[in-house]
């Protein structure tokens, strides 16, 4: 793959590499770009007693990730109703910079949020307990503790969920285009011609405020480490230390945040399916196939120099990929591994891959995330201008409404590397299995 | 003044601000301005009403983060949109100043950008031949 390290990532990389504790080493995935601290792609464990945590390792947005629906429909039989689909749910989804929910919560409710994620919203109607079982870690991360939360993250989580967000996060309504390994797809619940939807979204300023909040105390703390930091966006506490612990309590309930925000887009979503075609639940078929989240640092297990270790895994634009007969999985994926869910621009689609032994050997467990950017936003902005970029997109056959009103020329498909391209690099490395290709048919912004 | 408030350099994904001022208050102002240009048409922010508030940090570049941050974080959570913002008391490394204003109205005012962050990575402050200049990365 070209472009790999024009950039400062491979710096990044080496960076992170100097952090103590670190296991093995500091890996980057081939949607690998710049970011801020860690790569983009960046996934490194570390050690629980000897090793560090930090914020910048996950990044602002907390628990960033997608999900992935599918559904009875084909798309022979909704063909001419797409933009009847994008308007609806451009309509009911709230897209956008500072875009509010339709609920404001009380303290007292946000902070049961923080502690039970995608279980709470389906306790309050939105969705159901089989949506739970398809969720990374089941829609909650445990050792959440709202008390570790700054009342600024707490003002700014109360009337940010059932939202889109802008920049990158999208609703998109896609048709499974080809199936490259029809066992897994069949388990999966994928058939060509089937339309799904892919909600690309996270933990929303609640998320930002936290690793915020954080950044800030740790970076206070820089002079007193006794271990050099080669940039100060990768400041970090030792795991077991109480500021390691406090962020990883205050990190799990933007985790949980982020659920409970893709399940309430989720059920939004059906719901206006289902008014727009008028069909009832069963009908419509909207089943969650699988959440994943690609900016967190999570404790799992995994083998080193033969021995069974718990580890503290950053993941930076990287997606968890277990493989078969992993505890972690369903009944539902234990043949065939978990579902990996990689979106590419909006003109294109996404794929679905599959979690492997290899994977799980070599890279804890990790894969890559998107496509990743190799065009600035400002570079996008400005090759794109006077371009009608909506329209060019209808060419392509995709319909998109967006909020922003920069936000289409930032996102124009040019400005991201070639997901063909990305996502064959970690299938023949062995880091995941091709699944299904899906194409877009709609797409909405903020 | 013979040099931009702010420009923009490139970095893949996210948004990076070169900022410019003859002194370092000058500078701190011109980051608020550069932040604010960026989000939305300032023209159309109406100077309505005035926030008063004191930031510090550890030297001129973790002041100048905090400042940002701290302006952000109003724009972010509160709706607040500072067309400028007035030092009253600057010392090493502690400001106090007022940002002129009013709340986000979605019938007059259109964001053209979300800024989610300001972060520490190539974080720089410097004093050049001309003045100061501050370079910070933004997660967009």
């Amino acid at each position: 793959m070209g472009g790999i390290g024009s950039d400062e990532s491979p710096k990044q990389v080496a960076n992170v590499a100097c952090l103590p504790g670190i296991v093995s080493y500091s890996l980057a995935m081939p949607d690998m770009h710049w970011g801020y601290g860690f790569p983009i792609g960046g996934v490194a464990a570390f050690d629980l007693d000897e090793g560090v945590i930090s914020p910048g390792g996950v990044g602002y947005d907390i628990n960033c990730g997608c999900r992935l629906m599918t559904t009875r429909l084909h798309y022979d039989d909704v063909r001419d109703r797409i933009r009847d689909l994008v308007t609806a749910l451009f309509r009911d989804i709230p897209t956008g910079v500072g875009s509010k929910g339709t609920m404001k919560l009380s303290l007292a409710e946000e902070k049961k949020v923080l502690l039970e994620g995608a279980r709470w919203a389906v306790r309050q109607g939105y969705g159901t307990e089989e949506d739970l079982l398809s969720t990374e870690d089941g829609g909650m991360i445990g050792g959440a503790d709202p008390e570790r939360v700054s009342p600024r993250a707490l003002e700014r989580g109360r009337e940010q969920l059932g939202t889109l967000g802008s920049g990158n996060h999208f609703l998109e309504i896609e048709v499974v285009e080809e199936i490259f390994d029809p066992p897994a797809a069949a388990a999966f619940g994928l058939e060509a011609g089937q339309v799904a939807v892919m909600i690309h979204s996270g933990s929303r300023g609640f998320g930002y405020q936290v690793c915020d909040d954080f950044l800030a105390r740790m970076v206070k703390k820089i002079p007193s480490l006794d271990f050099y930091l080669p940039d100060r966006q990768l400041a970090c506490a030792p795991f077991r230390s109480r500021e390691g612990q406090e962020y990883f309590s205050a990190m799990a309930c933007a985790a949980n945040y982020a659920w409970t925000n893709r399940q309430m887009l989720m059920h939004g979503t059906r719901e206006t399916f289902g008014r727009t075609l008028g069909l009832s639940p069963r009908e419509l078929g909207m089943r969650l196939l699988y959440d994943v989240c690609h900016n967190i640092a999570k404790v799992e297990e995994f083998i080193v120099a033969g021995e069974k270790k718990k580890l503290c895994v950053h993941r930076k634009g990287a997606t968890r990929a277990f493989p078969p007969g992993h505890g972690a999985l369903p009944d539902r994926f234990q043949a065939t591994g978990q579902p990996v869910l990689i979106p590419g621009d909006m003109g294109t689609g996404s794929y679905v891959l599959a979690g492997t032994e290899k994977a799980y050997r070599e890279t804890f467990g990790s894969t890559c995330h998107g496509a990743g950017r190799v065009m600035s936003r400002t570079q996008a902005m400005k090759s794109s201008r006077g371009r009608p970029v909506s329209r060019e997109m209808a060419d392509r056959g995709v319909i998109v409404m967006a909020a922003g009103r920069g936000t289409l020329h930032e996102e124009i498909p040019e400005a991201y590397k070639n997901i063909d391209d990305v996502v064959d690099v970690v299938h023949r490395a062995g880091l995941s299995r091709k699944v299904a290709r899906l194409r877009s048919v709609g797409c909405i912004k903020g | 003044m013979d040099f931009p408030r702010y420009r923009l350099f490139e970095h893949t994904a996210d948004l990076g601000i070169e900022i410019f001022g003859a002194d370092p208050g000058e500078l701190l102002q011109n980051g608020v301005h550069a932040l604010f240009d960026l989000m939305t048409d300032l023209e159309a922010v109406r100077p309505e009403r005035t926030w008063r508030f004191s930031v510090d940090g550890t030297a001129w570049d973790d002041l100048l983060v905090n400042l940002l941050r701290e302006v952000l974080y109003r724009a972010s959570a509160e709706g607040v949109l500072f067309r400028d913002f007035t030092i009253e008391d600057l010392a090493e490394y502690r400001v106090t100043g007022t940002g002129r204003g009013e709340f986000f109205d979605p019938q007059r005012h259109r964001m053209e950008m979300e800024i989610k962050a300001v972060t520490y990575h190539g974080l720089d402050v410097v004093r050049t031949g001309t003045g100061w200049k501050g370079r910070v990365i933004c997660d967009v």
